[in-house]
């Protein structure tokens, strides 16, 4: 009995920990965001909230407005 | 082909690609998928100014300089990329294939660079040839009179 109680306890901790990373990926790949490019690969990614994010964010929003009219 | 078709490849090949225009560093308009320049110019400058200000994130000397920016916003996201002459900007829907739309981006500025050098070599292949007329002309009313 209390080797099922573990089981289903276990069982849900695992469920829980699998429902928060899934909200957590969603919610970062859905979250504004800069990501600049350079010659060498590498790639910074400026996120809303960071001065370099909140200096460009604007930027991109104006582009994508101005694209679609 | 010319610029206006090389945009208009990348939007075929490219699903996800809503808009696109091709512009000089400083925002000029070469070629766009919208329908005017009117249109147009305010992409490709709203573009230029976001390339300009990703370009001051890093200032360390001797950095890499920068080639491309993907800005995502909620309702969509502009992608930048640039060679040594022009940039090319497109708008998406959300959560579009970052990889591939760069891709198609830089598919488009390197078709464009090799019609440049092509058209460039046809000129100065065309003028050489010009020349040596002209001298072979000269060489002979000399030698006639």
């Amino acid at each position: 009995m209390k080797a099922r109680s573990a089981v289903g306890l276990l069982a849900a901790g695992a469920a829980l920990a699998g429902a928060i990373v899934f909200v957590r990926t969603k919610s970062q790949s859905e979250r504004e965001h800069v990501d600049v490019y350079f010659a060498d690969g590498s790639m910074v990614s400026l996120e809303a909230g960071s001065a370099d994010g909140d200096r460009l964010l604007p930027l991109a929003r104006r582009a994508l407005a101005s694209a679609r009219g | 082909m010319d610029a206006a078709q090389a945009l208009a490849d990348l939007t075929e090949i490219s699903a996800q690609i809503e808009a696109a225009v091709l512009a000089d560093h400083d925002g000029s308009v070469v070629a766009s998928t919208l329908g005017d320049e009117a249109a147009a110019k305010p992409f490709a400058e709203a573009a230029a100014e976001l390339l300009a200000a990703a370009d001051e994130v890093r200032t360390e000397p001797g950095s890499d300089p920068l080639v491309q920016v993907e800005g995502a916003a909620l309702d969509g996201s502009v992608f930048v990329a640039k060679d040594d002459r022009h940039l090319v900007a497109a708008v998406t829907k959300p959560r579009p294939t970052v990889g591939l739309v760069f891709y198609d981006l830089k598919t488009c500025l390197r078709m464009l660079e090799r019609e440049e050098e092509a058209k460039a070599a046809k000129a100065t292949k065309t003028a050489t040839r010009r020349r040596t007329t002209t001298k072979k002309t000269e060489e002979a009313e000399s030698e006639s009179s």
